[in-house]
C-alpha cells in the first residue's frame, strides 16, 4: 500500500481502529519524518520519559548518599554533579516540555477543531531540536556531568568550574529554541484556527492554558538563551559580561537567569492547571465554575509572572526597595492562583463526583499545590525567606509545586486521555493504586523536608549534623515509595497498548472536540471539521443541579455537532 | 499532472492562502517579540556595565571604528528599503521579476555589511581590542564594554547570515516559480524578519559606536 492509499485510509472501516497510528505509515522513518501533530506529541513522550527516568536516577542516587550523615557513597565532588544534573533534566528536559509538548501537541488542534498546528514542519523541527538538546545532555552526562547546580550562577559557572558545563549549556540553549517555536507555534494556531462558533470564551481551559503557557515562552526562554549565551561566550572566548575581575555584576547574571526562571515556574505550572481544569469538572459531571475567572486567573498568572523573578535574590544583595516590590508581587500571584484553587473546589460542589484515576492524580494536583502555593507564601515574606534561604525548605516547597503539582498533573492527563492516545483502557485498580501511592509517597518524600529546612538543613550538601538523619531516612524511603509509583505506570500502560479494552471515542462522556471523534483519532482528526454551538463544560444544563438531569439530557448538551 | 500556484504556495494543513498568509505573519511577530528579548538580555547587560563604569565604557566607545559602524548602518537601511519594495511588490506578478531583482539587492547588500564587518573585526584584532591580558585600555568596564561588543556583533551576523540564506532561497524558488513566489507569504515573513535584524542593528550602532564620541 503507497502513502498516497494511507491517507485515505479513515474511509475504510478496517483501518478505522488504529487511526493516525497506521495511517501515514507504520515504519520508523515515517514516524521521525512525521508532521502529524498527535505523532510529533507521541515522540515528545516517549523523549522526555527517557530524560524523566535519567534524572530520576541521579537524585536517587544523591538520595542514598542522604541516608547516612557522612559523606561515604559518592565523594562531594560527584553530589554535586549528581544533583546538578538532576536539575538540568527534569527542568529542560522533563517539566518545561512535559505537557505542553505531548499532550498540547496531540490535544489542541483536536480541541479547537483544527487539522494540526499552524506550522506542522515547524513542530517537527521543534522536536529535532529538542533531541539535539538531548544528545548534549547525554554528552554532558557521559563526560562527567556538571556541577554548577541547575542556575548555572556566576562567576563559578563562568569562570571556575572544571565540569562539562558548555555542553549543558548548548544542551538547553537549543531545547530552549524548540519550546520557543512550540511557543509560536501554539500562539498562531490558537489565534487563526479555532472551528467556527469556538469564540475564545468557548475554548477549553486546557487550550487557555496553553496560550498563557505560550505567551511566558516566547517571552521568557530566550533572555535565558542570551544569559548561558553570555556565561559560553566567557568560558570560550574570554569576554566577560558577568566577571566581577572586570568590574562586572554577577547579580546581573541572577537577574536574568531569573528573570526566565521564574516565569519558568508558571510554564510548568500553567499547563497542570489546564489538565486538571478539564478533569474535574468531567468526574464531578458539573459545570467549571466561574469559567470566565479562570481564564483571567491562568493570564494573570502569566502576566504578574514576570515581575516576581527577584524573590530568589532576597539574600543576594539586591536593594531594600526591590526585596520590597517583589515581595508584593509575589503576594500578588498567589490571588490568581488561589482563585483557582477556590474554583475547583467549587465545581466539586453538588457534583456526581467519582474517582476514576485521573480524578485521583487531580484531587492529588489541588491538594499539593495549595500546600506548595501557601509554603511559597512564606518565603515570599522577606524576614522568613532569609532564615529559610538555600535551606531544604525551599526545596520542599518548589518540589510540591513542581512535582506534587505538574508532575500529579502530567499522570492525571496520562491516564485521562490514554484512551484517545492509544484507543486502550488503562486497567483501573491498579492506576487507582498507583495514584494513592504516587500522593503518599511523595509526601513521604517532601514532608520530612520541610520540618529538617525549617531547622537549619541547607540544600546541596551531602554530609550533613546528624541530628537531620532521621528526616534524610524518611526522605529517601518515601522516594523509594515514590519511584515505585511513578515505575507502575510505565508497566500497566504499556501492557494495555497490547491487552488493554479497546476504548470507545469518549469513554469519560466528557465534552470537548478531541472526544468527538474516534480513539485513536485519524489523521485529520476530524472526518467533517466541526462547528461549535456550545460553552465548554455543558455537563448539564444551567442552572439545573445535575441530581436532576438524565443521561439523554447530558448527552444533548454534550454534543453540537451531528 | 501539473499543481497550480495556489496548491504549491499552500501548505499543510491550510484551505486558503489568507489564513495562511495571517498565520505566517502573526508567527514571525511573536518570533520577533521573542528575538526581541532575546537580545533585550544583552541590552540589560550593556545598560548596567555603562551604570556601573561610564568612564570606561564611554572611552571604549572611543575605540570603535565609527567609519564602519556608520557606512554599515547606511548599507543595511538601503537594504531594508530594498526588501520592503520587495515585499510590498512581490504580490503582483507583473512586478514578480522587479520584486526578486530587490530580493537580490538586499543580499547583496546584506554581504556587504558582512564584508565591511569583517574589515571591522580584522581592524580590532590589529588594535588588540579584545578582552584579556594586553588589553589596551586601562579604564575599568572598557573590557566589559567590549565583551557586549563581541558578543552582540556576531550574534547579530549570525542572524543576518541565516536572514541571507532565507533571502537565497526566496530567489531561487522565485525564480524556477515565478507564481509561487506572489502567491507564499514567505516573502513577507523574510522581509519582516531582515527588518528586525536591522532595528537591532540600528539600536547596536547608538549602543557602541555613539558613546564618547561627543565632545
Amino acid at each position: 500500500m503507497t502513502d498516497a492509499t494511507l491517507d485515505h485510509a479513515p474511509d475504510k472501516p478496517g483501518d478505522d481502529h488504529l487511526g493516525y497510528l497506521s495511517e501515514g505509515g507504520h515504519t520508523l522513518w515515517s514516524w521521525l519524518t512525521t508532521t502529524d501533530h498527535k505523532r510529533i506529541g507521541i515522540l515528545y513522550a516517549l523523549t522526555i520519559t527517557v530524560f524523566f527516568f535519567i534524572g530520576g536516577v541521579a537524585i536517587a542516587i544523591a538520595r542514598l548518599e542522604l541516608v547516612t550523615p557522612a559523606q561515604d557513597l559518592v565523594s562531594a565532588d560527584t553530589y554535586d554533579r549528581l544533583f546538578s544534573m538532576h536539575g538540568i533534566i527534569m527542568v529542560w528536559f522533563f517539566l518545561v516540555p512535559s505537557i505542553p509538548t505531548t499532550f498540547g501537541n496531540f490535544l489542541l488542534p483536536m480541541m479547537i477543531g483544527a487539522r494540526d498546528l499552524a506550522f506542522p514542519k515547524l513542530n517537527l523541527f521543534s522536536w529535532y531540536l529538542t533531541a539535539i538538546g538531548g544528545i548534549f545532555v547525554f554528552v554532558a552526562l557521559l563526560a562527567g556531568g556538571t556541577d554548577t547546580g541547575w542556575t548555572f550562577y556566576v562567576p563559578y559557572a563562568s569562570n571556575y568550574s572544571d565540569s562539562n558545563v558548555l555542553p549543558a549549556l548548548i544542551a538547553i540553549f537549543i531545547s530552549g529554541f524548540g519550546t520557543i517555536a512550540t511557543g509560536i507555534n501554539f500562539i498562531t494556531t490558537i489565534h487563526t484556527m479555532r472551528a467556527p462558533g469556538m469564540y475564545w470564551f468557548r475554548l477549553p481551559l486546557f487550550v487557555w492554558s496553553m496560550y498563557a503557557v505560550s505567551l511566558a515562552i516566547v517571552l521568557a526562554p530566550p533572555v535565558l538563551a542570551m544569559a548561558l549565551t553570555a556565561i559560553a561566550a566567557e568560558r570560550v572566548f574570554g569576554l566577560p559580561l558577568f566577571n566581577p575581575a572586570d568590574g562586572g555584576d554577577p547579580l546581573l547574571y541572577q537577574h536574568l537567569f531569573w528573570f526566565y526562571s521564574h516565569p519558568a515556574v508558571y510554564i510548568m505550572i500553567l499547563p497542570a492547571m489546564g489538565v486538571v481544569s478539564e478533569v474535574i469538572p468531567c468526574f464531578a459531571r458539573r459545570r467549571l465554575f466561574g469559567y470566565s475567572f479562570m481564564v483571567y486567573a491562568l493570564v494573570a498568572i502569566a502576566v504578574i509572572g514576570f515581575s516576581v523573578w527577584g524573590h530568589h535574590m532576597f539574600v543576594s544583595g539586591q536593594s531594600a526597595y526591590a526585596n520590597l516590590v517583589f515581595s508584593f508581587m509575589s503576594f500578588m500571584v498567589a490571588v490568581p492562583s488561589a482563585i483557582k484553587v477556590f474554583n475547583w473546589t467549587a465545581t466539586l460542589y453538588r457534583g456526581q463526583i467519582s474517582f476514576e484515576a485521573p480524578m485521583l492524580y487531580s484531587f492529588g494536583f489541588v491538594g499539593l499545590f495549595t500546600m506548595g502555593g501557601l509554603t511559597g507564601l512564606f518565603l515570599a515574606s522577606i524576614p522568613i525567606d532569609i532564615q529559610a534561604t538555600d535551606t531544604y525548605f525551599v526545596i520542599a516547597h518548589f518540589h510540591y509545586i513542581m512535582v506534587g503539582g505538574t508532575v500529579s498533573a502530567f499522570f492525571a492527563a496520562l491516564h485521562f486521555w490514554w484512551p484517545k492516545v492509544t484507543g486502550r483502557m488503562y486497567p483501573e485498580a491498579v492506576a487507582r493504586f498507583a495514584a494513592i501511592l504516587m500522593f503518599f509517597g511523595f509526601n513521604f518524600t517532601f514532608f520530612p523536608q520541610f520540618i529538617m529546612g525549617w531547622a537549619g538543613m541547607p540544600r546541596r550538601y551531602g554530609s550533613y549534623p546528624p541530628e537531620f538523619q532521621i528526616y534524610h531516612v524518611l526522605s529517601t524511603a518515601g522516594a523509594g515509595v515514590l519511584g515505585i509509583a511513578y515505575l507502575m505506570p510505565l508497566f500497566y500502560l504499556t501492557w494495555s497498548i497490547f491487552y488493554g479494552r479497546r476504548a470507545p471515542a469518549n469513554p469519560w462522556e466528557a465534552t470537548g472536540l478531541e472526544w468527538q471523534t474516534p480513539s485513536p483519532p485519524p489523521k485529520h482528526n476530524f472526518e467533517r471539521m466541526p462547528v461549535v454551538d456550545t460553552e465548554p463544560y455543558a455537563y448539564h444544563r444551567r442552572s439545573e443541579a445535575p441530581e436532576v438531569e438524565t443521561q439523554t439530557d447530558q448527552n444533548e448538551q454534550m454534543g453540537g455537532t451531528p | 499532472m501539473t499543481t497550480s500556484a495556489e496548491d504549491r504556495a499552500l501548505r499543510e494543513p491550510w484551505d486558503d492562502l489568507e489564513r495562511q498568509r495571517q498565520a505566517a505573519l502573526t508567527g514571525i511577530w511573536f518570533f520577533s517579540a521573542s528575538e526581541l528579548l532575546f537580545f533585550g538580555g544583552l541590552f540589560v547587560a550593556y545598560a548596567v556595565n555603562f551604570y556601573l563604569w561610564p568612564h570606561g565604557s564611554m572611552e571604549a566607545g572611543g575605540h570603535t571604528g565609527l567609519a564602519y559602524g556608520l557606512s554599515n548602518t547606511v548599507v543595511l537601511l538601503l537594504s531594508s528599503a530594498a526588501v520592503a519594495v520587495a515585499a510590498a511588490s512581490a504580490r503582483w506578478p507583473a512586478l514578480g521579476r522587479f520584486s526578486r531583482a530587490c530580493v537580490w539587492v538586499t543580499m547583496i547588500l546584506g554581504v556587504a555589511f558582512l564584508t565591511i564587518k569583517g574589515l571591522e573585526y580584522r581592524h580590532d584584532i590589529e588594535e588588540r581590542l579584545i578582552p584579556g591580558p594586553g588589553f589596551p585600555i586601562e579604564a575599568r568596564g572598557a573590557q566589559l564594554f567590549f565583551a557586549f561588543y563581541w558578543t552582540s556583533t556576531a550574534l547579530h551576523a549570525v542572524h543576518l547570515t541565516v536572514g541571507l540564506g532565507l533571502l537565497l532561497r526566496l530567489a531561487i524558488v522565485g525564480a524556477r516559480d515565478p507564481q509561487w513566489y506572489s502567491k507564499t507569504p514567505a516573502v513577507n515573513v523574510t522581509a519582516l524578519y531582515w527588518g528586525f535584524v536591522d532595528v537591532v542593528w540600528t539600536i547596536l550602532f547608538v549602543l557602541i559606536y555613539l558613546p564618547g564620541r561627543a565632545t
